[in-house]
């Protein structure tokens, strides 16, 4: 009698599922799923190395530092970075009186110590980065009806994030003509700009490098596009994972201490055993 | 109960004599793992996965306390707070992947302890109660599993939070308001997340209530093994400890270099990058996708396609999903081979291997992918196995099939036929 139940209920479940089956290979079969212009031309983030990469990486402070120029001096003005604080700056090599001076360079939302009103002050270390819109609906209206997202997390809210930040950084290009041929609805539409990276081919952010020299590195390396889309890219893997040198590093001590303990593990347990078959 | 040879605890101490009269704490620790529990002495490396899984259970507890202490269970707040944990708290970085990546070592180690029993078939006679309070344990770890997923309030919270608890609106009838009721309101948001947090906090521990349960039923009739046959004597058995306490205690090493390396350098391989977005209702993912320990059931859920009938697809997916879980409870009865073992059951075995296992993984792989075509036909094959594999093949397989011929003993199996017969007691 169970036997019989439990079959019937089989036959309940594997026959909806071969019939589901069946009329999905049927509309497959008669109506196959169109092609779209993303699934032809989007691509998968371009090969780039970081100092950071591997399991012993580590930030090159040096470009940590450019990056940092790059996000004050072009990125800024849409993309908050409301994560970082001034202070965690430091880690970046900057001295106490260079954190200080950074700070003071950015103003911030304050209050008024006599009257209470909101005003605005000099940002001081213990700071957070401030946003350059005061809300969503602000930053639409400047920005073609987009919120330029935070950057904190960016390298992390994204598949490969360091590749794809970088490789959108640098993909901007014409539309191809085989695809406005072949696809004649997904032409870019105006306020937006082609981005093969871009998961729709199509975001309102201009490209942001634009030039050669846009910024100017005080440590002599030449600002080409390139070189600042990577720049800013470590910067970008070092705010959203301010800690991982530590983590590395912790992380090769505790393996060290694990092996040992698993082997000392090991030969009390052949020891403990030793003579009894099983 | 125990084994008439085993080991009897003998407090010599006067402390401890005392303390046996009043509370015999000692005692339960002895004969539940110390050397008071005889257990087979031919288990393979598969039993260690009940002991790794308690010590995750553990771990989970310990750094879900301390991440809650830097967490705040509102929906202005939440993801900021961790952020603040991993940023600002010392080793906070440490508790936040340790317990993000405890969870999946936990499903890790549970799948295979799992699929151990399917394999040996632990969950036969006279084991059906440990078996059942496992799955108990299991769906309760995946409710909590799928609410400690919502509390950060990323994207893949709040939409995975969304998705699961519609799942409830396709009940007839009272699903909607079910549904709202679940949630405290229409969808996802501050009254969800506070009760989500409320019950992630208190689930662990009804978990470890039945983990208790579990052990104490496991310890009446003992351990399985491999051979699927039961104790006869004491050459079958060895005191828990030290033999599995050393077996165990290596085991842990290998589990803590796995998950120390996954923590330490690869600690969102397996989460979502969405989650490190903060939630926004007003913009819906490209795909969501719940944790990886969720795929092969998610897959089921959106294998059915079509209406059945009168039974809408939404619901056919829903009454799968559950089902396929829920099914587990009636192994003992449809599994009726008097043998335990697949070892000794050639026709299961091939079933188990060329057919539960592969289902299994395209199942998993499905439930990952995005919900087009191939992918949904490819599970929709998968599913169709998993169901029958356990409603209609275990039924038939267990009722046809011809079972090698088991050892007299373990000892026998251990030692060969002749000098196991010499140990054996005389019949």
């Amino acid at each position: 009698m169970a036997r019989i139940l439990s079959i019937l209920v089989g036959l309940f479940f594997t026959v909806a599922l071969a019939w589901s089956f069946g009329k999905g290979a049927y509309t497959q079969i008669t109506e196959p799923a169109a092609p779209t212009a993303e699934a032809k031309f989007h691509l998968v983030p371009k090969e780039v190395h970081f100092a950071s990469d591997g399991a012993f990486g580590k930030f090159d402070r040096q470009q940590l530092q450019r990056g940092f120029q790059v996000y004050k001096e072009v990125c800024s003005a849409c993309h908050s970075l409301k994560h970082v604080a001034f202070r965690d700056l430091a880690q970046l090599g900057y001295s106490e009186a260079e954190v200080k001076a950074i700070a003071a360079g950015f103003t911030v939302p304050g209050t008024d110590p006599n009257t209470g009103e909101a005003n605005t002050r000099p940002g001081t270390p213990t700071d957070y980065f401030p946003s350059p819109f005061a809300n969503d609906i602000a930053a639409r209206a400047a920005n073609n009806n987009a919120v330029p997202p935070d950057l904190s997390l960016i390298t992390k809210a994204r598949h490969e994030g360091p590749a794809y930040v970088y490789s959108l950084l640098t993909g901007y290009t014409e539309q191809p003509t085989a695809l406005v041929k072949e696809f004649p609805d997904a032409k870019t539409p105006n306020g937006l700009h082609y981005n093969p990276y871009f998961a729709n081919l199509n975001l309102a952010m201009p490209a942001p490098l634009t030039s050669e020299g846009q910024v100017s590195y005080g440590d002599g390396t030449k600002a080409t596009v390139d070189q600042m889309a990577q720049d800013v890219s470590a910067f970008l893997i070092w705010t959203a994972e301010p800690k991982l040198e530590k983590r590395k590093q912790t992380g090769w001590t505790v393996l060290g201490f694990l092996l040992f303990a698993t082997i000392l593990g090991y030969m009390s347990y052949r020891n403990i055993w030793a003579g009894k078959k099983h | 109960m125990s084994f008439p040879w085993a080991k009897q605890y003998t407090p010599s101490h006067p402390f401890m004599k005392w303390m046996d009269e009043k509370l015999p704490v000692p005692r339960l620790i002895y004969n539940a793992v110390g050397s008071g529990y005889e257990v087979p002495r031919n288990l393979n490396y598969f039993w260690n996965f009940g002991f790794l899984a308690g010590l995750c259970l553990v771990l989970q507890i310990v750094t879900g306390i301390v991440m809650a202490m830097h967490y705040a269970a509102n929906t202005g707040v939440a993801f900021d707070t961790i952020e603040m944990t991993v940023r600002d708290v010392n080793w906070g970085w440490l508790f936040r992947y340790a317990h993000a990546n405890g969870a999946s070592a936990f499903f890790v180690v549970i799948y295979i302890h799992i699929f151990r029993g399917f394999y040996y078939g632990s969950y036969k006679a006279p084991r059906e109660m440990v078996w059942l309070l496992g799955v108990v344990i299991f769906l309760l770890m995946m409710a909590t599993a799928f609410m400690g997923y919502v509390l950060p309030w990323g994207q893949m919270s709040f939409w995975g939070a969304k998705v699961i608890t519609g799942l409830f609106s396709a009940i007839p009838l009272v699903g909607e308001p079910l549904q709202q009721w679940l949630l405290g309101g229409f969808a996802p948001d501050n009254a969800a997340l506070n009760r989500f947090f409320s019950l992630h906090y208190l689930l662990p521990f009804v978990i470890l209530g039945v983990v208790i349960l579990h052990i104490w039923a496991l310890h009446i009739p003992g351990s399985s093994n491999p051979t699927g046959v039961e104790v006869k004597s004491e050459s079958d058995t060895v005191p828990f400890y030290p033999y599995y306490i050393a077996k165990d205690g290596w085991a842990i090493g290998v589990f803590a270099i796995l998950f120390a390396a996954a923590v330490f350098f690869f600690p969102n391989a397996l989460g979502h990058p969405d989650n490190y977005i903060p939630a926004n209702p007003m913009s819906t993912p490209a795909h969501i996708v719940p944790e990886w320990y969720f795929w092969p059931f998610y897959a089921i859920l959106r294998s059915f396609t079509q209406d059945f009938f009168f039974i809408p697809a939404k619901l056919m997916g829903v009454l799968a999903m559950f089902g396929a879980i829920l099914v587990w409870f009636f192994l003992p009865w449809l599994d009726k081979s008097p043998v335990r073992s697949g070892s000794y059951r050639p026709m299961y075995k091939k079933f188990f291997w060329f057919g539960l296992i592969p289902a299994m993984a395209v199942l998993f792989y499905c439930g990952g992918a995005p919900a087009v075509e191939p992918y949904v036909m490819i599970s929709q094959i998968a599913a169709f196995y998993y169901f029958a594999h356990f409603l209609i093949v275990l039924p038939v397989v267990s009722a046809i099939e011809k079972p090698l011929p088991l050892p007299y003993s373990i000892t026998e199996a251990v030692l060969g036929k002749d000098e196991g017969a010499e140990l054996a007691p005389a019949a």
